[in-house]
């Protein structure tokens, strides 16, 4: 008969995580705010809910779309437009008159509604979209989010948008941090907060990905002939997926904006798309682990660990030739080269942390490929 | 529509379907009924995974009607076959039936099962996760109680209902191997397994004996009657394995070119000058 | 009306045949390999970086021309056979997925190479002098582009359905496996569909940037998704449908430029709406639309797939 699972590698991965956000708490409070340590966290969590939304449609599902930036930028706009404080859209909408929202929301309510406007972006894409061939899909997914971003450019929509100048004032991560009565912090939550948020959301797609709804969805990435034929219906479970996926990407848009403070349509960009596209690939596709590792890896090495790629070095008179600005990113290309072809399962393959401490996962995986 | 509608499953009338300038099967009828196996054998490229593809939803008929049950669950008549709908003095009125198509999946709600000539396992998951994706259509749960885990009460008897087919199946031990990993017989148990998981009423088996010995062909010839009767289905079934059809078949329908070429019982086809000529004569595998 | 209009009638068509070169490309690969070249963009940016720094080498310029496209040609050649070859076997998402990657490469690569700044594209006398048609001004390279273009897609097409190789190109992309199986050296057609496909890039990005005379290491994107756009919506795998796809978008792109002015002047709308913002928009628009509408594009062929 089936031998039972263990608990322990479920156990052992919950302390662990635990034990990360108990760290990272002490860290701020320890290490200097400026310290890099910090940025690469923040950015690490926000990609790292998005690269997961990603990897529940195009891993988990089997929907590659590339359609990511779009409601990113979806869920961004709509967090900055609630949460400007009244009293400052006068000079953040300075060209049009203060804009025509002139109420605010609190944070979460604001990024719930960030989720939901880009789920219903997603609900009336995929009704055309998701019965396209994979490429096709691709393209089209494409080229909406490219039509999102020129429809929160354009300055006729600029009372709501604020055209193509930037929105910003909107609650930060740092105003998250506890001040005392003179205004000096007294206890920083500003790394603590996206970790909660992203946390709790990956928590959510895992729940998903665990139940009869996320064995559905593997089912239809794997046959979807076969799947149909067991009774699931592709429209619908599809669409489950887009919706899903992008309500986390709308998240993580939001999220973003937090980060970064300010948001202007025009950085969303396919580029942004195909970044984290090439975290999902790196970390495994079908791997929620990995999509978080890779996303962290991913900003550390381009934020952080290879910057000396970027400065002059001299090894006493002699300057190494190559090193200077930009010699970062070069490598890092050619590093996700190496990666793309020739560790195509990714870090982690379709395997998670509990598979990696857990003794009995000789059968799965490298069976079938 | 005039037979003893409680007995009979499958119907197909008039059945027609065109690839382009390719007749795949022509102006086929046939019947199933409530308990039977019936078998549909015929030669290489005969049509007979065609038919399959037309009552499952995968085609659509160029023309004819698939009765499941009595109701009409795939209907097309592009030039509008004229039905009989009122008598009267001004003679008899008739009606054009209008197409009616499902997908796939709706017609395996209704209770009609599959597997696949070819094998569609769900190749990245485990024996045991192949059978409880079945159960994933008879939910009573949304996305939302399943995301938080609220229907644990569901969720399980749906295990322990994957567990029973695996055991009646015989690939208990198996359970957490990579579907595609199990060696060839055991992988079209396991599918069977897993189409009994949508609770059937009626299984379309598509060559379950392909690539098994004789035992084995044996074996399975005793388990199809065996999960008949022990879950009351019924049972048509495409085969190519001779023995296997002669055994276990109640009646056989010969396909040959698209058009049914035979029908009877297996003492009946097999003596049947036609059906020889076309088929019986080779050694079967 | 006509004169508001011309000007931006012309701008499009050159434009729209700069594409087309470029559009060629893609429907090439695609057709043969069933993959959308993501980098093809990035390559023709690349072609016009290396005529900057050669130009600025000292290398005359009737030197320069020529060493741009053979090395174009063998960029093209050398992605291939580095990101695309190795994954034949894999599942059409990792070479999709390793074009975006050698994109990402290229992009990156010139960003160092360049340092960021905006790079002038050396003016080649001929082609960027100024000329006058009717009422617009515009550079010669706006004329001859529809002309050269229509040129190189004669000779190609020629060269398709004339040549061993354009027939061994025509099997492969009809079946693969087949044309395998009959002896066909697939290597070498991949090759050739490359080597063509970074050739017309290389003369359109000569042309493109005479008009448009910045280089950037994002000056690829936009042109190589509407050039692919172009390509889906003449129907991928048709070399004439690319052409005239791409000859649509370019003149639609450019009216929608110039939107704003031609209604104004009409007198339908009493001030500028910023419609130019949708210029690009509108060919994602466009191909949304026929993805939807006939996916197989203008002319494209339908292939019926057996379950």
């Amino acid at each position: 008969m089936n031998q039972k699972k263990s608990k322990t590698p479920m156990i052992v991965t919950l302390v662990l995580v635990a034990a990360i956000y108990v760290a990272v708490f002490i860290a701020e409070q320890t290490l200097p705010a400026t310290s890099m340590l910090f940025t690469v966290l923040k950015k690490g969590a926000v990609y790292a809910l998005v690269a997961v939304s990603m990897n529940l449609l195009n891993g988990f599902t089997g929907i590659f779309s590339l359609g990511q930036a779009g409601f990113m930028l979806v869920g961004a706009y709509v967090y900055g437009i609630f949460t400007i404080p009244v009293d400052q859209r006068a000079s953040v909408y300075q060209y049009f008159d203060g804009g025509i929202v002139q109420f605010t929301v609190p944070v979460v309510v604001a990024m719930i509604m960030a989720g939901l406007a880009a789920a219903f972006f997603a609900f009336l894409i995929g009704l055309p979209v998701l019965r396209l061939k994979s490429d096709y899909l691709a393209i089209a997914t494409l080229g909406f989010a490219e039509i999102i971003r020129a429809i929160f450019q354009w300055n006729g929509l600029g009372p709501v948008t604020n055209g193509s100048n930037m929105l910003r004032a909107f609650p930060n991560f740092n105003d998250f941090n506890i001040r005392d009565a003179s205004g000096n912090t007294v206890v920083y939550l500003s790394t603590l907060i996206p970790f909660i948020i992203a946390g709790v959301c990956i928590a959510l797609i895992m729940l998903l990905i665990n139940s009869g709804y996320g064995r559905a969805l593997k089912a239809v990435r794997d046959d979807e002939v076969a799947a149909e034929a067991m009774g699931i219906n592709l429209a619908h479970h599809k669409r489950l997926a887009f919706c899903i996926s992008s309500f986390f990407a709308g998240v993580g848009g939001a999220m973003l904006a937090m980060y970064q403070t300010t948001v202007q349509a025009k950085s969303f960009t396919s580029a942004m798309t195909y970044e984290i596209l090439l975290i999902v690939v790196i970390g495994g596709i079908g791997s929620v682990t990995g999509s978080v590792f890779s996303s962290f890896l991913f900003v550390a090495c381009s934020e952080w660990w290879l910057r000396f790629l970027d400065e002059k070095q001299l090894i006493g008179d002699f300057e190494v030739p190559l090193l200077r600005t930009g010699f970062r990113m070069v490598v890092f290309s050619v590093i996700i080269m190496i990666v793309v072809l020739f560790f195509r399962r990714g870090i982690m393959g379709d395997k998670e942390l509990p598979d990696l401490l857990s003794r009995r996962n000789k059968t799965k995986g490298r069976a079938a490929k | 529509m005039s037979e003893t509608k409680s007995s009979q499953v499958l119907k197909l009338e008039n059945i027609t379907m065109q690839f382009g300038g390719v007749v795949a099967i022509n102006n086929l009828s046939l019947e199933v009924n409530q308990g039977e196996i019936v078998a549909l054998i015929g030669p290489n490229g005969a049509g007979k995974t065609t038919a399959f593809n037309c009552i499952t939803g995968v085609y659509e008929p160029t023309n004819g009607i698939v009765y499941f049950n009595g109701k009409p669950i795939v209907v097309n008549h592009p030039q509008g076959k004229m039905i009989k709908q009122y008598g009267g003095i001004n003679g008899d009125m008739y009606v054009k039936q209008s197409p009616v198509a499902h997908t796939p999946d709706r017609i395996t709600h209704m209770g009609i099962a599959r597997t696949f000539q070819n094998i569609r396992l769900f190749k990245s998951q485990t024996a045991f996760e192949n059978v409880l994706i079945g159960t994933h259509l008879r939910r009573t749960s949304n996305i939302f109680t399943a995301t938080f885990h609220l229907n644990m009460k569901e969720e399980k008897a749906n295990r322990e209902k994957a567990r029973n087919l695996l055991e009646i199946v015989g690939l208990s031990d198996e359970a957490d191997e990579l579907a595609t990993s199990l060696p060839y017989g055991k992988q079209r148990r396991l599918e069977i397994a897993r189409a009994l998981a949508t609770d059937p009423s009626l299984l379309l088996l598509d060559e379950p004996a392909a690539g098994m010995n004789p035992q084995e062909t044996d074996e399975l010839g005793e388990f199809i009657v065996d999960i008949k009767n022990r879950f009351n289905l019924t049972v048509f079934m495409i085969e190519h394995h001779m023995n296997l059809v002669m055994d276990i078949s109640d009646r056989i329908y010969v396909l040959d070119f698209g058009k049914q070429i035979a029908e009877g019982t297996p003492e009946e086809i097999q003596k049947n000058p036609v059906v020889i000529a076309a088929y019986l004569g080779v050694d079967d595998e | 009306m006509w004169d508001t209009i011309f000007p931006y009638l012309l701008s499009g068509v050159s434009v729209g045949g700069q594409y087309a070169l470029i559009a060629i490309g893609y429907t090439m690969v695609y057709g043969i390999l069933r993959l959308i070249n993501f980098a093809h963009g990035d390559v023709f940016m690349v072609a016009g970086i290396i005529m900057v720094y050669l130009a600025a080498s000292g290398l005359p310029l009737w030197l320069c021309i020529p060493l741009v496209l053979l090395i174009t040609v063998a960029v093209g050649f050398l992605i291939e056979r580095a990101a695309y070859k190795p994954l034949r076997s894999a599942p059409r998402m990792s070479v999709m997925i390793s074009a975006i990657g050698v994109s990402y490469t290229l992009q990156n690569l010139v960003l160092y190479i360049t340092g960021g700044l905006n790079k002038q594209y050396p003016t080649i006398p001929g082609i960027s002098d100024t000329i006058s048609i009717g009422a617009a001004k515009t550079k010669v390279v706006t004329v001859i582009t529809p002309f050269l273009v229509i040129a190189l897609v004669v000779a190609l097409v020629m060269l398709i359905n004339k040549t061993k190789i354009g027939m061994a190109m025509r099997a492969v992309s009809k079946d693969f496996e087949t044309s395998q199986l009959m002896g066909i050296k697939i290597n070498n057609v991949i090759s050739a569909t490359f080597i063509i496909g970074s050739f017309l890039a290389g003369v359109g990005s000569i042309l493109f940037f005479t008009n448009y005379p910045t280089v950037i290491q994002t000056s690829g994107a936009m042109p190589g998704l509407k050039a692919f756009v172009a390509a889906v919506f003449g129907g991928i795998g048709s070399i004439p449908g690319a052409v005239i796809g791409a000859f649509i978008i370019g003149i639609m792109e450019n009216i929608i430029k110039g939107l704003d002015v031609i209604l104004f002047k009409l007198g339908v709308i009493s001030q500028p709406v910023g419609l130019a913002t949708f210029s690009d928009a509108f060919t994602f628009a466009l191909l949304i639309i026929i993805l939807i509408v006939k996916p197989t594009g203008l002319f494209g062929e339908k292939v019926t797939d057996k379950v």
